[in-house]
């Protein structure tokens, strides 16, 4: 192995077993990352992003989801292979998430401070008094204001923003290597939102982890990740750097994607979306799934299933358009 | 011609309560403190502005969900502020709301057919008249027939949206209060909500009032632009001129702000010290001046009033408005 990486995910499939039909939520998804690094996870709402950072932490409701096929080497260690005890070693130490629903991390029953000094403690081997410090020091951190007397208060008692933000004090607790946000800004204002971009940068200068960041907003992605992977329904479909991803993208859907931010210009014009909806998971068709939407879509598309390749050094694209013509129509 | 809408001195103080047997009011969260604009009939006001600035509470005032503590609000000419009962029941029917979580605002027990005929049952619209309204509004909003019967969970958070619109358009509102109605929604989706929110409007001549923190969504949709601090409006203006020669300098923060989809630019940010105060004691004077770049004592001792700063009406509430150039961005001193 000529990189080092931390992470490494293997052919990932995850699936929900449901009454009307399996859904592929994940479905045969590859990546790396890299110590210090940033990646991107963009796409479709629904297609698989949160799934994939789930699969990581090892944390996908199950009954009715399961990882059914890959590997997710960490350090080289097969996640996959770990006990549940094993796991909860591992999570909110080595590797931590921002969970996109904020209340699913913070317990409405206790206090922040609670929250914060018991995270600290599992992993840690502090007393009372170290973890308060500590809690306090984090809560600063994350700028809210007058942090020792906040850690007495209940989750309830700060606004969305401020939750936001405790939410990633409580995931950066324990200085992670690897820290998974999945949409830790989308409900804050672009004020909030600059300043927490602005101190994981800064986290990640002086700590050297690694961010896996899931978001819709194609400026943040532009802003932050070091490369981006681009998923509809369950796969990736594109996944190189951020500068090729906006200068030349590949795929018809990430076209599709760029062309449909607003451009604030002073003539307003109709903005492009891309047409249609998205598949139903549970009834895929055969061929590539984003045939039915792709204005460049050609018969052969609604057959054969495309497969992730090079197309050019570090770009790596799903679609049939790069890859030579192996069926011929009947 | 009276504007559809206008709202003067709107002030709504939600009030903190000790004791739990005999509660008495020790305090008050000034949500909203002295909201004032006009909204004509076919136009769209954005409202932005930092997270718990009032934005929603604004619009659920005006939808009269809570009662204003002062101020008054006039719909088609008519002070709507102290209307009850039937009468108010009545205006209901044409003020809407969309909110910003398609899901949760939807019945999951409830099918799309069901979801959309409710406001309509309400008014006591006949079954017959209800059928017909509903294939109607489907097709509106770009939905199918067979939809019909389906469940809420079944769609996408795009077709989501959709019906949460359709519902809202049922009773053939004048007025659309929408709060954040994009910002759960992916870009390309989210374009096919506006597209769609645009088209209505210019077929129905309908008017928004236009909630979100997505500051290009806003540009895009609104014509006038209010941008909001601490319960007040600190600016005011046309959305391009606002957006090009913002005079406030929460307004220059905020639009410094946006992240630009262009990794090859390295924006100057106006970063903001400090957080926002709490609205239950905002700052004297200025409400701004604990975070601002140029505070001066002035701007803690006297409160500044919103000025015309532009002959096209452009307005900011800030004490050197003027010194603060020309529509240019000022320089922040180190
Ligand atoms: N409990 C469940 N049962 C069945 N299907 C599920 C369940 N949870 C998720 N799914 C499906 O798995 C797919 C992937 O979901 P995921 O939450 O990863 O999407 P996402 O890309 O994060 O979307 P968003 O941008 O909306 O957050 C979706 O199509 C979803 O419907
Ligand atoms: N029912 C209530 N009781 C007490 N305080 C309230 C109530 N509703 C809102 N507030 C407070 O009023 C302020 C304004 O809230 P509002 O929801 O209007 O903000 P917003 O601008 O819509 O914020 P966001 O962008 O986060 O949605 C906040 O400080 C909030 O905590
Ligand atoms: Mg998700
Ligand atoms: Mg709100």
């Amino acid at each position: 192995m000529g990189e080092n990486f931390l992470l490494q995910v293997r052919d990932l499939h995850t699936q929900f077993v449901t009454q009307s039909g399996v859904v592929k939520a994940v479905d045969g998804v590859n990546f790396e990352v890299k110590p210090g690094e940033t990646l991107g996870i963009v796409g479709e709402s629904g297609s698989g992003k949160s799934m994939t950072a789930l699969s990581i932490m090892k944390l996908v409701p199950s009954p009715p989801g399961e990882i059914v096929k890959g590997e997710i080497l960490y350090n080289g260690d097969d996640l996959i292979k770990k006990t549940e005890k094993q796991m909860r070693h591992i999570r909110g130490n080595k590797i931590s998430m921002i969970f996109q629903d904020p209340m699913t991390s913070l317990n409405p029953v206790f206090t922040v401070g609670e929250q914060l000094t018991e995270t600290l403690r599992t992993h840690r081997n502090v007393s009372k008094r170290q973890a308060l410090e500590h809690a306090t020091e984090l809560l600063n951190l994350v700028g809210i204001p007058d942090p020792k007397a906040r850690l007495k208060n209940y989750p309830h008692e700060f606004s969305g923003g401020m939750r936001q933000r405790v939410m990633i004090a409580m995931a950066l607790a324990c200085d992670p290597e690897l820290l998974i946000a999945d949409e830790p800004t989308t409900a804050l204002d672009v004020t909030v939102q600059a300043q927490i971009l602005e101190l994981l940068k800064k986290l990640q200068k002086e700590l050297g982890m690694a961010i896996i960041m899931i978001t819709h907003d194609l400026g943040v992605v532009a802003e932050i990740c070091d490369r981006v992977m681009v998923m509809y329904a369950g796969k990736q479909v594109e996944f190189t750097d951020r500068f090729r991803l906006f200068d030349v993208p590949k795929h018809p859907y990430t076209w599709g994607l760029l062309n449909s931010i607003p451009k604030m210009e002073k003539e307003k014009k109709r903005l492009k979306a891309i047409s249609g909806h998205p598949p139903d998971l549970r009834h895929l068709r055969k061929g590539c799934p984003f045939a039915e939407r792709c204005p460049k879509a050609k018969a052969s598309c609604r057959i054969q299933a495309p497969h992730l390749q090079e197309v050019e050094p570090g770009h790596l694209v799903s679609c049939l358009l790069y890859e030579e013509e192996k069926v011929t129509l009947e | 011609m009276t504007p559809l809408l206008e709202v003067k001195g709107l002030k709504k103080h939600f009030p903190i309560t000790k004791g739990a047997v005999i509660p008495r009011k020790v305090g008050a969260v000034k949500a909203v403190d002295g909201v004032s604009f006009q909204l004509e009939q076919g136009k769209t006001l954005g409202l932005v502005g930092e997270s718990g600035c009032g934005k929603s509470t604004t619009g659920r005032t005006i939808l009269k969900l809570i009662e204003p503590t002062e101020g008054q609000i006039l719909f088609k000419g008519q002070d709507i502020t102290s209307l009850k009962g039937n009468k108010l029941r009545r205006l209901r029917k044409d003020m809407q709301l969309i909110f910003q979580d398609p899901f949760a605002s939807l019945n999951p027990r409830m099918t799309v057919e069901q979801i959309i005929a409710e406001p309509m049952k309400v008014f006591g619209i006949n079954k017959a008249a209800r059928r017909k309204k509903i294939d109607q509004l489907l097709d509106v909003v770009g939905l199918s027939g067979y939809h019909k019967n389906r469940y809420p969970h079944e769609f996408s958070g795009g077709q989501r949206q959709r019906v949460g619109i359709a519902r809202a358009l049922a009773l053939d509102p004048d007025l659309i209060i929408c709060d954040e109605p994009v910002s759960a929604l992916d870009v390309s989706i989210q374009a096919q909500v506006i597209n769609l929110m645009e088209d209505l409007q210019k077929e129905f001549g309908l008017t928004y009032l236009f909630i979100a923190h997505d500051l290009g969504v806003v540009h895009h949709i609104s014509d006038q632009i209010a941008v909001m601090y601490l319960g007040e409006i600190v600016e005011y203006g046309h959305y391009h001129e606002l957006y090009e020669h913002p005079k406030h300098p929460y307004t220059q923060a905020l639009l410094s702000a946006i992240p630009e989809a262009n990794p090859h630019l390295q924006k100057e940010r106006i970063v903001l010290k400090g957080d926002v105060p709490s609205p239950a004691h905002p700052p004297a004077g200025c409400k701004f001046h604990t975070r601002c770049p140029l505070a001066q004592e002035r701007c803690r001792l006297e409160k500044p009033i919103m000025k015309t700063v532009s002959p096209t009406g452009q307005q900011a509430a800030c004490h050197f408005v003027k010194e603060v150039g020309h529509g240019d961005r000022f320089v922040v001193p180190k």
